[in-house]
């Protein structure tokens, strides 16, 4: 794949082929699905953060005449602990069963205990009150320091610390220890000139996605069983529910409606195998929609953290060591993504001695889930806040002094490969060269800078590309489309193809119409789903060499296919992309190629992004004054949704640096469960997001393509809290700047 | 015969930094590496991805390596 | 307890419903008459994906009751295009890639089209107040916002 590739439809800003339904309100997302003879299903939620479950009794709701089934956690198979392949990772199934619906213990405020079935939504959720709960109360643990100490209250009597030399005799709320590291940081710290050591906070985050987890089921005795789901991995939500479930892959059909909104968060299965045994049990379907409180405390936000960041440079800005420390809230049950970000923490950085340690710890919060870059945010932040200082302390430029020591291909990584080709180092010089960093800082404003590195993913990607007697086609593919995924997989098509990619229509197969094909997540979906994509469409292009040789009674290898358009070498004729296929039937049957890869080769995407802030040094209110967000997209199929990513990514980490955050009470309980007070950010609060898009192909890529999706989250929590640092000349050390936060820095100082 | 590079996680397990090995397909290699190193359990192996001379590979079941790759084993990353 | 029987109009034609008293108008044009355009995002009036016009004001209908529209005129995202083709602030969407999952772009156009009916006229901090009780979270707001300048310009025949 050559550098300087010219493309004819690559590239460009097209409509999205889902637009017109999107813009209309025609498209039909995951509580839109009625069907005939649907009940509603509600569910039963803790009303405490931890405790045993002594009983539970649904005699009256079973007995109430509007109340049509009941489930509890006995209604799950009951499993052993295992891993399904779920978008997760490896997951344990009974803790995403217990998760779904309690077992023995209540874990976290909201924790699903029971769901009833009725006629209408009003009457489900008023039979909740009849069904009897008794518990013996525990004392919640509701801090990660807190439960990472010997005399905490534990959460899993059989939890016990997984990477320790000897297994420990105690049970911990402690599931997991990390460490990673590389040459000798005690070396490189005492060759150091200037050392800076600081400690973080980050707070719980939810994702934020506008719309609530919803879906619509059926359950039925012959195996045609069906869930209808908002969510970024059909797929794996049959994997899923049929583990926890005991059903046969084969008898349960998942269709994904659109998604509006996932981030991470709807890569796991909540409502679904409870739905499933509703109507089970009912005889019905049943839709369940969670509502906005429940979607708060009971679906998973992001890990809250305590970081460490110590970082040695010499006098000329060579960093001569980095070492970390963290510790992540997983929530009720263990895997919280503490590992990425130890791998993550100092990779923007080509320093030969760093050492990473890393715990993954239980707390009676709601299971966490994956977020953007899962893990990533936290760790770097604290990295990059430390490289800030150290720059400023050096007199030396925030970009000089991470162009000095920029990661590059064959820097190696802490997590063992060197790196290929990647595009920092052109962020780096894009984002000095930029006219936000030319311009001066407009006077008692602060400006804040940082970088940001993710690996994003390959996987299993499916795809059909089948051809219509006219020559149009429709691109059979399995991903989700939560960001206009479907442009770009019609441009890649009519790429191949070299037909107009109006000619082109992707849609989303269910899990019945295609092979497993994995979630959109990942940053993966344009990167392996378009590999798929192409390599359908080149089987296409294959079969009508063939067609069109058989034809012309020359052989495949005499037929060149160009702008549509079949040409035989070895004479005159010529027959357009439409001709071949309208004599498919006459020459062999339809014509149609199909993908079914696991791609490998994705490439990391590196960002940079600058902050500039104004702080009211009255109230403690932080403005967004100005803001680039520079990202390496390997090659930009739709430059449109490209840009999106980097500026929703940016969004979301200005939300998680200035107002986000869980705010709970002692007995564990969220105090702020809606929009109202977990404050993303609005259209009033932001400027226009600039963004500059850097193009460093990925080679693994047939055009170029590096995942965007998730790196863009990553800078800000640096960029913004170091901007505001600099504003109130403070040291930030705890996100969000919320303005009570703000004015206690101000006032502390 | 490629090199596979323990981190510093498996060090723990093997006590070497690193090994030689003869086989030349991935699910070779965890069966020749865990029967060398009785603390490498070939099942955790298995689950894990790999690079394969700075390419990370999820699934590397089947995977060749030349007598001069480089292997390391990595967590599997899904991201969000 | 006995519902109420509700006369109104929607989107210009004449609809009618059965409601209890405690059902929104959300709830009424989601469940009853299948106009799911409108989504819930929060049921609480926070985010701004249920609005909708009544009597040409924009309102967050989860907020309204269903028998609050009795001889109303209830304007929905169904209504915004014409049989002709899509209005110039949904061609302006598109245009632009201001929506990426889409869940709040119902309820966007139906603030953006209030808005411009309004003020054909707003800068860039009018729009941005304007349009601050409906929540995106995919987009940052900023291709939004240049759709909405660049409908507006359209629309005063300018551009």
């Amino acid at each position: 794949m050559s550098e300087a590739q010219e493309f004819k439809y690559i590239g460009q800003r097209t409509i999205r082929p889902d637009g017109f339904d999107k813009v209309t309100g025609r498209a039909t997302y995951g509580a839109d699905l009625t069907l005939p003879g649907m009940i509603w299903g509600k569910t039963l939620r803790s009303p405490h953060a931890h405790a045993k479950i002594l009983s539970i009794d649904t005699s009256k709701a079973e007995a109430h005449p509007d109340v049509m089934s009941v489930a509890t956690f006995k209604d799950f198979v009951t499993l052993q602990s295992e891993s399904a392949a779920g978008t997760e990772g490896a997951a344990s199934v009974l803790d995403v069963a217990r998760n779904c619906l309690a077992d023995d213990k209540v874990l976290y405020h909201g924790h699903a205990i029971a769901a009833i079935a009725a006629r209408s939504e009003r009457a489900a959720k008023d039979a909740l009150g009849l069904i009897e709960v008794k518990y013996e109360l525990l004392p919640p643990v509701l801090d990660v320091e807190d439960a990472m100490k010997e005399d905490s209250p534990v959460l899993h009597d059989d939890m016990f610390t997984a990477g320790y030399d000897e297994k420990p005799s105690k049970a911990s709320n402690i599931a997991t220890r990390v460490e990673m590291k590389m040459g000798d940081v005690e070396a490189g710290f005492a060759e150091a000139d200037i050392i800076v050591e600081r400690e973080f906070r980050t707070p719980t985050a939810h994702q934020g996605y506008i719309e609530p987890h919803a879906c619509t089921v059926t359950y039925d005795e012959n195996g045609q069983s069906m869930v209808w789901c908002c969510t970024q991995g059909h797929f794996d939500v049959r994997t899923l529910t049929a583990k926890v479930l005991g059903m046969e892959l084969g008898k349960l059909k998942v269709i994904a409606s659109e998604i509006g909104g996932g981030f991470g968060g709807k890569t796991v299965i909540y409502q679904e195998p409870v739905a499933l045994v509703l109507s089970k049990k009912s005889g019905r379907p049943v839709k369940m929609v969670m509502d906005r409180e429940e979607v708060f405390i009971a679906t998973g936000p992001t890990s809250a953290a305590k970081l460490k960041a110590k970082v040695g440079v010499k006098k000329d800005g060579t960093i001569t060591a980095m070492q970390g420390w963290m510790a992540y809230e997983a929530g009720a049950f263990k895997g919280s993504p503490m590992v990425p970000g130890v791998m993550t923490m100092f990779t923007p950085y080509d320093c030969p001695n760093v050492l990473v340690e890393g715990f993954d710890v239980v707390v009676n919060k709601s299971k966490v889930a994956a977020y953007r870059a899962p893990g990533a945010p936290q760790a770097e932040y604290a990295a990059e806040m430390v490289v800030n200082e150290l720059a400023e302390k050096l007199g030396m430029d925030p970009i000089d002094l991470r162009l000095k020591n920029a990661a590059k291909e064959g820097t190696q990584t802490i997590y063992g490969p060197k790196l290929k080709r990647v595009g920092l180092v052109e962020c780096l010089e894009a984002a000095k060269n930029s006219p936000h960093y030319q311009s001066a800082l407009p006077e008692g404003q602060g400006r804040g800078l940082a970088s940001g590195f993710w690996f994003n993913i390959g996987g299993q990607s499916s795809v059909s590309v089948n051809m219509n007697p006219d020559g149009t086609g429709t691109i059979v593919e399995g991903s989700p489309d939560i960001g206009g995924s479907r442009a770009s997989m019609q441009m890649m098509a009519a790429e191949v193809l070299q037909i107009e990619p109006k000619n082109l229509k992707p849609i989303i197969a269910d899990t019945e119409n295609l092979p497993y094909s994995q979630g959109t997540g990942g940053s993966r979906t344009t990167f392996a789903t378009g590999m798929a994509v192409i390599e359908a469409s080149e089987k296409v292009v294959a079969q009508v060499k063939e067609r069109a040789a058989a034809v012309w009674n020359v052989t495949a290898e005499q037929v060149e296919y160009a702008d549509g358009v079949a040409r035989n070498t070895a004479g005159e004729d010529s027959m357009t992309l439409a001709e071949v296929c309208k004599n498919a039937e006459k020459t062999g049957g339809q014509i149609s190629g199909n993908a079914n890869i696991n791609a490998r080769g994705a490439g990391p995407s590196f960002a940079v992004h600058i902050c500039d802030v104004a702080v009211d040094k009255e109230t403690g209110k932080v403005d967004v004054t100005r803001y680039t967000a520079i990202q390496d997209a390997g090659k930009a199929i739709h430059p449109g949704y490209v840009e999106g990513q980097l500026q929703g990514g940016a969004v979301q980490g200005i939300g998680w640096a200035l107002n986000e955050e869980y705010i709970f009470n002692a007995d564990g309980v969220m105090e702020n469960p809606g929009f109202l007070d977990y404050r993303i950010p609005l259209a009033s609060d932001l400027p226009m997001i600039e963004t500059i898009t850097v193009e460093v192909p990925n080679a693994f890529h047939p055009y170029g393509v590096r995942g965007v999706g998730e790196t863009g989250i990553i800078p800000p929590l640096g960029a913004v809290g170091y901007a505001v640092g600099n504003a109130i000349d403070r040291k930030v050390e705890e996100l969000p700047c919320s303005p009570p936060r703000v004015l206690a820095l101000i006032q502390n100082g | 015969m490629a090199i596979v590079i323990f981190s510093s996680e498996l060090q723990k397990l093997t006590g070497e930094e690193q090994t030689r090995v003869d086989a030349e397909v991935f699910k070779d290699i965890v069966t020749e590496i865990s029967n060398q190193y009785s603390a490498l359990e070939h099942d955790e192996l298995m689950k894990m991805a790999v690079a394969i001379d700075g390419e990370i590979i999820h699934t590397p079941f089947l995977e060749k390596v030349a007598a001069t790759s480089e292997v390391h084993f990595l967590y599997r990353i899904s991201g969000g | 307890m006995a519902k109420s029987h509700v006369t109104t109009s929607i989107n210009g034609q004449p609809q009618e419903f059965l409601c209890e008293p405690g059902d929104t108008l959300l709830d009424v044009l989601r469940n009853d008459l299948n106009l799911t355009g409108t989504k819930e995002g929060c049921g609480s009036g926070d985010c701004g994906a249920c609005s909708v016009t009544l009597n040409g004001r924009l309102v967050c209908s989860c907020l309204v009751l269903g028998v609050e529209v009795e001889g109303a005129e209830v304007g929905t995202i169904e209504g915004v295009s014409t049989g002709d083709g899509l209005h110039v602030i949904q061609e302006k969407f598109l245009e632009h890639a201001a929506l990426q999952c889409g869940i709040c772009t119902p309820g966007l156009i139906v603030s953006a089209k209030a808005l411009l009916e309004e003020n054909p006229n707003p800068t860039e901090e009018e729009a941005r107040y304007y349009l601050a009780g409906n929540l995106c979270r995919c987009t940052g707001y900023d291709k939004i916002i240049r759709a909405v300048m660049d409908s507006a310009e359209t629309l005063r025949g300018v551009a």
